[in-house]
């Protein structure tokens, strides 16, 4: 690992002011960019520890029914928040179904939104990556790619995103709170990460020096909490990322559709709104036709990078099994394998 | 870069050190205090064999800086033990026969402590396996962990009830 100065600054301006210095990182949670760091993939000149910033560890009720989220609430934390998970049982099943207990209990949820794409080729300092080192080309297109992106995708980066997390946030309309060199800015957590276009090394709406404080949920956010899930197909089934997963939230009333949520995580660059789909979905029956109708406006603009044209129909599919799962209810726990197909789901057919 | 002061309390014991930024708490463990019963693994956060207790919560010792955990109280397998006497945990994990190699067992009896303070689990087989899957076992010797599991969450339970009674 390369050499780097350590400073662990005691307000959120003394630590803007650092991390606006060229080179410098933020350090919270740690599993991510350690990792990175310990593989060459970058090199920070500079780490400004941000961990025991105060104010940035609670979450807290807002005026308006709204929830604020500090970014540096463990993961495992804010899961088994009782509270939470009743109002936000989507979330908190997404947060159980990534990585493990440890790195659960260390990861933040700020760090969560910036944790990198998990391309082999992004990882591997011998390969070409255009995310790493701007022009130097794709080496994933024409590469092993079955893990790849199939929406939002272009031909400079075909990576995906690999958060749960911020699968349901997405869904729930979060919105993300920045404070930077000039004060403090909200952006919703749809526009806060971009996809790849020409330029995929720059991955978010963040400055230098910029730090993510909060996220935001609105109050609409709970009204969905009888009938939301997220479900995660692994390759297996605990500690893996999504090859595709899908967060979904219903408001059903005498068999209708009031109100639909949908996102999909593991298919793009970023975490992926299904706005088509819930237009599908909305005032519409709520029932299994519907439902494949909305999965078909979800992926109608997917197409494969490379060998992964699997991943579009297995798409269609994982969003079925989740608008089915979310119209079944919220269970009264979280099933011992959080977001898995292979859990028994009532309601919802394992062969679909 | 220079070496920066830290205090850290291990197993009951107080250092005071000074490190380098780069020096995590894994490598902290093993190289300066030479307690090498923490395994470094795969060094990144995937197998778990490196897992210790930072402020009574388990993590990946490999993915964290020592000089961020300035103040902590770290609990590592050269702590569990009282003395000559083995934790319930430690002695399940002999009786059920819950490693082979015996190399990551320090990582998952560590791993099994969080699990059993989290609470989440309960005696349900399936969240025990979800609950650990963070610990990578290259003998497969899930299955006698699993039962070690609750075994030992058992006995624990017992001398609660005893401590109470």
């Amino acid at each position: 690992m390369r050499d780097f100065d350590y400073i662990r600054p005691t307000s959120i301006p003394d630590a803007i002011a650092a991390a606006a210095e060229p080179g410098s990182a933020y350090l919270a949670g740690g599993t991510n960019l350690l990792d990175l760091m310990k593989g060459g993939v970058t090199s920070p000149e500079r780490i400004v520890d941000i961990s025991r910033l105060p104010e940035l560890n609670r979450t807290e009720r807002l005026d308006d029914g709204g929830l604020r989220i500090g970014a540096l609430v463990r993961n495992a934390d804010l899961a088994h928040d009782a509270a939470f998970a009743k109002d936000y049982s989507a979330v908190a099943e997404a947060l159980l179904s990534g990585a493990s207990a440890q790195l659960r209990n260390a990861a933040t949820v700020g760090g969560n939104l910036l944790q990198r794409t998990r391309c082999s080729y992004f990882y591997d300092t011998a390969s070409a990556c255009n995310k790493r080192v701007s022009g130097a080309g794709c080496a994933a297109l024409g590469g092993e790619n079955r893990l790849h992106a199939v929406l939002g995708w272009s031909d400079a980066c075909i990576a995906t995103h690999p958060s749960d997390f911020c699968v349901p946030l997405v869904a729930l309309d979060a919105v993300v709170e920045i404070e930077g060199t000039r004060g403090r800015r909200h952006v919703t957590l749809e526009e806060f990460h971009r996809l790849p276009g020409a330029a995929p090394q720059r991955e978010n709406a963040l400055e230098p020096g910029d730090l993510i404080v909060a996220v935001r949920l609105p109050a609409e956010a709970a009204s969905f909490a009888a009938n939301a899930r997220y479900l995660k197909v692994r390759e297996r089934t605990s500690y893996a990322f999504a090859v595709v997963s899908a967060a979904a939230a219903l408001v059903v009333d005498d068999g209708k559709i009031r109100a639909a949520r949908l996102a999909l995580g593991g298919v793009a660059a970023k975490p992926w709104r299904a706005r088509a789909a819930e237009a599908v979905l909305l005032g519409a029956d709520a029932n299994e036709a519907t439902f494949a109708s909305a999965a078909n406006a979800a992926l109608a603009d997917a197409s494969p990078s490379g060998d992964n044209a699997f991943k579009i129909e297995l798409a269609r599919r994982i969003v079925v099994r989740a608008l089915m799962s979310a119209q079944a209810g919220t269970p009264e726990r979280l099933p011992a394998l959080p977001a898995s197909p292979f859990s028994s789901i009532p309601g919802a057919r394992h062969d679909a | 870069m220079t070496s920066l002061p830290i205090s850290l309390t291990v197993n009951g014991h107080r250092h005071e050190l000074e490190v380098d930024p780069r020096v995590t708490l894994l490598d902290l463990l093993r190289e300066r205090l030479d307690l090498t019963g923490t395994k470094k693994g795969c060094d990144r956060g995937q197998c778990g064999a490196c897992t210790v207790l930072v402020d009574g919560k388990r993590i990946n010792s490999c993915l964290a800086l020592a000089l961020s955990h300035d103040g902590a109280e770290v609990l590592t397998i050269e702590g569990v033990a009282h003395g000559e006497e083995l934790h319930p945990v430690q002695a399940a994990f002999i009786s059920h026969d819950g490693f082979q190699c015996g190399f990551c067992t320090p990582g998952q009896i560590m791993s099994t402590l969080g699990l059993i303070a989290e609470g989440q689990a309960g005696n349900d087989p399936e969240r025990i396996r979800e609950g650990l899957s963070g610990n990578i076992c290259r003998c497969a010797a899930y299955g006698g962990i699993v039962e070690a599991v609750l075994e030992a969450q058992e006995q624990l339970a017992k001398a609660n009830r005893r401590t109470a009674a």
